[in-house]
C-alpha cells in the first residue's frame, strides 16, 4: 500500500464525515438553498470543525502511542494503560474546582502538567519494579490509573461532576463547533515536533545504553517525549474526551508493516489514526441514524477487536 | 590511550571495582579477562560512561569522560554490551546506518550510506541488511550490531563480551576481524572476554581481574602461565604452546 493512497483515503473519508449527519447537507442544499435550510452554516459551525477535530486528534493520539511505546520500550503501552488520562482528568477536576472560570487554554496546561507529572510517576516505579516482563508494564501503568482514577471519580461525585468526567473519559466529537476545537491545532504542532526529532525518538526506543553511545542525551529526549504524549493527552481529553486503544493500535500495525524506524513510519501512523478515528465517527453517526453513539463506544468494540487479533497473532510470531 | 586513574564502583557497602588504575594503550587490542563478577563489565561501562563513577577520573586522548560532551565523546568512542535486547523493528540497514548518528544526527549523507554500506559488507551481512532485527537468529543480530558499532568509527571500540551467542566459526570470524580492524584501520580495541584463549590469541595486551582489582597485566606471554592463571582463577590449569601460541588445558 502505498502512501498517497492512504491520504486519499482519509481525504475520502473526511469528504463522507462533511456530508453525514442529522442536517441536510446535500450538494443541491449547499448550492440552491431553500427556505429554512441552512447548509453553508452547518457546515461552517459544525461539519468542517468536527471533520478537522477528528483529523487532528487521531494523528496527534496515534503519534503519542507510538512515543509512549518508545519511551517505555514496550509495545503494550499507551496514555490510557500509563496513568496519563487519568492524571489530565485529575488535573481537569482539579482546575475546574479551584478556578472554574479560566479560560480553555489554562485548563489544558494545568491538565498537561498533572498528565507529566502522573506519567513520570509511571516510568519511576517502572524503574522499582524489577520483573519487567512485556505484562507487567502495561498492568502497572493501568493500576497507577486505577488509583488516580478512583481519586478523580471520589471527588467528581463529591462535587456533583461526574457527568464532566464521563466527558473527558470519552471520546464524542458531537459537541465539536467552530470554537470548541481550536486548541487541537497544538496537537498538530506537538505531532510535527515529533517528526521532527523522530530519529532521537527511535534511539530513545532502543534503549538508555545505545543512545549514549551515540552520543544522545537520552534524559532530555525522554522529557521531551513525555511533554508531548502529556500534552496531546490533555488536550484531546479537554477538547473531546479520551480515544481509547487508538495509540495502541495504529502503531502496532504500522510496526507490523514497516517496523519502527518513525522517521518513514510516524507519517502512516498520523494518516491512519485520523482515518480510523473517521471511520469510527461516521459508523457512530450511522448506526442509529438519526442519533449518534461516542466514537468513544465504537472505538472500544472495534478497537478491543483488532486488539486482540494483534495479540493472538504476536503469540502466533512467538511460538 | 584511556587512562583510568584511582576509579571505584560502589552500590552502598558493595564495592565492584576497588581503586583500578590503569592504562590501555593506543592501537590493538586489548583484552580484560577474569572471573565472574570481577568487575570487568562494571569497568567497561564506566571507561564508555554509560555507568557514573563513584570515584576516580576516565579520560580517553585527555578527555575526562564525564564532563566531555557525550556527542562528543560519541565519535572518538563507541561500546558494545552484552544482551542487546533491543525491542525496536528495525531492519539491518537501519540499525548500521544508526551508527552514523554522531556525524549525520539523523540527515543521512551519500558517504555516511557508504560507510554503512561497508560496514554490512565487512560483517557478512548484504543478504540481511533489509530483514528486521526480530527475524534474525541470536548470531546474526550480534553481527548486526557489531557492523552499527563499526560504522560508528571510533578511533576506540569496547566491547563487552563479542562472542556471545556466536557458534565456533562466527566466533573465530569475529576475532579475526577485529584483529582486522585493529590493524588494518588502526583502531584500538578493548575486549571483556571469557575465553582465555581466543585472549591469548588475538591480544596485544591482557588485563586481568579479580574481586574489582587489577592482579595482573602483560602481554599474553606473560599472563598465559598456570602460575598467573592460579591466581586469576583459583584453578589449576595446564599451558600449551602450539604453533606459538600458548594455550591453556582447562576442561578437565
Amino acid at each position: 500500500m502505498k502512501f498517497p493512497l492512504a491520504v486519499s483515503a482519509v481525504i475520502i473519508l473526511a469528504s463522507i464525515s462533511l456530508l453525514v449527519g442529522a442536517g441536510d447537507l446535500s450538494l443541491t442544499a449547499l448550492l440552491w438553498p431553500q427556505e429554512g435550510q441552512h447548509a453553508t452554516q452547518i457546515l461552517l459551525i459544525s461539519r468542517i470543525p468536527r471533520t478537522l477535530a477528528l483529523i487532528l486528534a487521531g494523528a496527534a493520539m496515534a503519534v503519542a502511542g507510538t512515543i509512549m511505546q518508545a519511551l517505555t520500550q514496550n509495545r503494550f503501552v499507551e496514555p490510557s494503560t500509563a496513568g496519563t488520562v487519568e492524571s489530565a482528568s485529575l488535573g481537569l477536576l482539579t482546575v475546574t474546582l479551584f478556578v472554574p472560570d479560566s479560560p480553555v487554554i489554562v485548563k489544558m496546561l494545568v491538565a498537561a502538567g498533572f498528565a507529566l507529572a502522573g506519567t513520570a510517576l509511571f516510568l519511576r516505579i517502572l524503574k522499582l519494579v524489577p520483573l519487567r516482563s512485556v505484562l507487567t508494564v502495561p498492568l502497572v501503568g493501568i493500576m497507577l490509573g486505577g488509583i488516580v482514577g478512583a481519586i478523580t471519580t471520589f471527588f467528581a461525585y463529591r462535587f456533583d461532576l461526574l457527568q464532566s468526567l464521563n466527558a473527558w473519559t470519552t471520546g464524542d466529537f458531537s459537541g465539536v463547533l467552530r470554537g470548541r476545537y481550536e486548541l487541537l491545532w497544538i496537537g498538530l504542532a506537538l505531532t510535527l515536533l515529533a517528526y521532527f526529532v523522530a530519529d532521537r525518538l527511535t534511539l530513545a526506543g532502543m534503549g538508555r545504553d545505545f543512545s549514549t553511545n551515540l552520543g544522545l542525551r537520552y534524559r532530555s529526549i525522554v522529557s521531551l517525549g513525555l511533554i508531548i504524549v502529556s500534552m496531546v493527552t490533555a488536550i484531546i481529553v479537554v477538547t473531546v474526551g479520551m480515544l481509547p486503544f487508538l495509540g495502541l493500535i495504529v502503531p502496532n500495525v504500522v510496526s507490523l508493516m514497516m517496523g519502527d524506524n518513525m522517521r518513514r513510519s510516524l507519517p502512516w501512523i498520523a494518516v491512519l489514526g485520523a482515518g480510523l478515528v473517521l471511520v469510527c465517527d461516521i459508523l457512530g453517526r450511522v448506526v442509529y441514524y438519526p442519533y449518534e453513539v461516542p466514537i468513544g463506544t465504537i472505538m472500544g468494540i472495534i478497537g478491543s477487536a483488532l486488539f486482540l487479533f494483534l495479540l493472538l497473532r504476536g503469540r502466533q510470531r512467538l511460538a | 590511550m584511556i587512562e583510568i586513574s584511582n576509579v571505584r564502583k560502589n552500590y552502598g557497602d558493595t564495592i565492584v571495582v576497588r581503586d583500578v588504575s590503569l592504562q590501555i594503550p593506543r592501537k590493538g587490542i586489548t583484552s580484560i579477562i577474569g572471573p565472574n563478577g570481577a568487575g570487568k563489565s562494571t569497568l567497561l561501562s564506566m571507561i564508555s560512561r554509560l555507568l557514573p563513577l563513584s570515584a576516580g577520573t576516565v579520560t580517553v586522548d585527555g578527555l575526562d569522560v564525564t564532563t566531555t560532551p557525550s556527542d562528543v565523546l560519541a565519535k572518538r568512542l563507541s561500546i558494545l554490551r552484552q544482551d542487546n535486547r533491543v525491542g525496536s523493528r528495525l531492519t539491518v540497514r537501519d540499525l548500521v546506518e544508526f551508527g552514523r548518528y554522531p556525524y549525520s544526527k539523523g540527515r543521512l549523507t551519500a558517504e555516511d550510506r557508504a560507510q554503512a554500506a561497508r560496514a554490512i559488507g565487512f560483517l557478512g551481512l548484504e543478504a540481511l541488511a533489509d530483514r528486521f532485527l526480530d527475524e534474525l537468529s541470536g548470531g546474526q543480530r550480534q553481527r548486526a550490531y557489531v557492523a552499527m558499532v563499526l560504522c560508528q568509527d571510533t578511533d576506540y571500540v569496547l566491547f563487552d563480551e563479542p562472542l556471545n551467542n556466536l557458534d565456533m566459526k562466527h566466533a573465530v570470524g569475529m576475532m579475526k576481524l577485529l584483529r582486522e580492524a585493529a590493524d588494518a584501520l588502526s583502531k584500538t580495541v578493548v575486549l571483556v572476554l571469557h575465553d582465555i584463549n581466543f585472549a591469548s590469541c588475538y591480544s596485544d595486551y591482557i588485563v586481568a581481574m579479580r574481586d574489582g582489582t587489577v592482579v595482573r597485566h602483560g602481554s599474553p606471554q606473560e599472563i598465559m602461565t598456570s602460575e598467573a592463571i592460579r591466581e586469576i582463577y583459583d584453578m589449576e590449569v595446564e599451558i600449551q604452546e602450539t604453533q606459538g601460541r600458548r594455550i591453556s588445558i582447562y576442561y578437565t
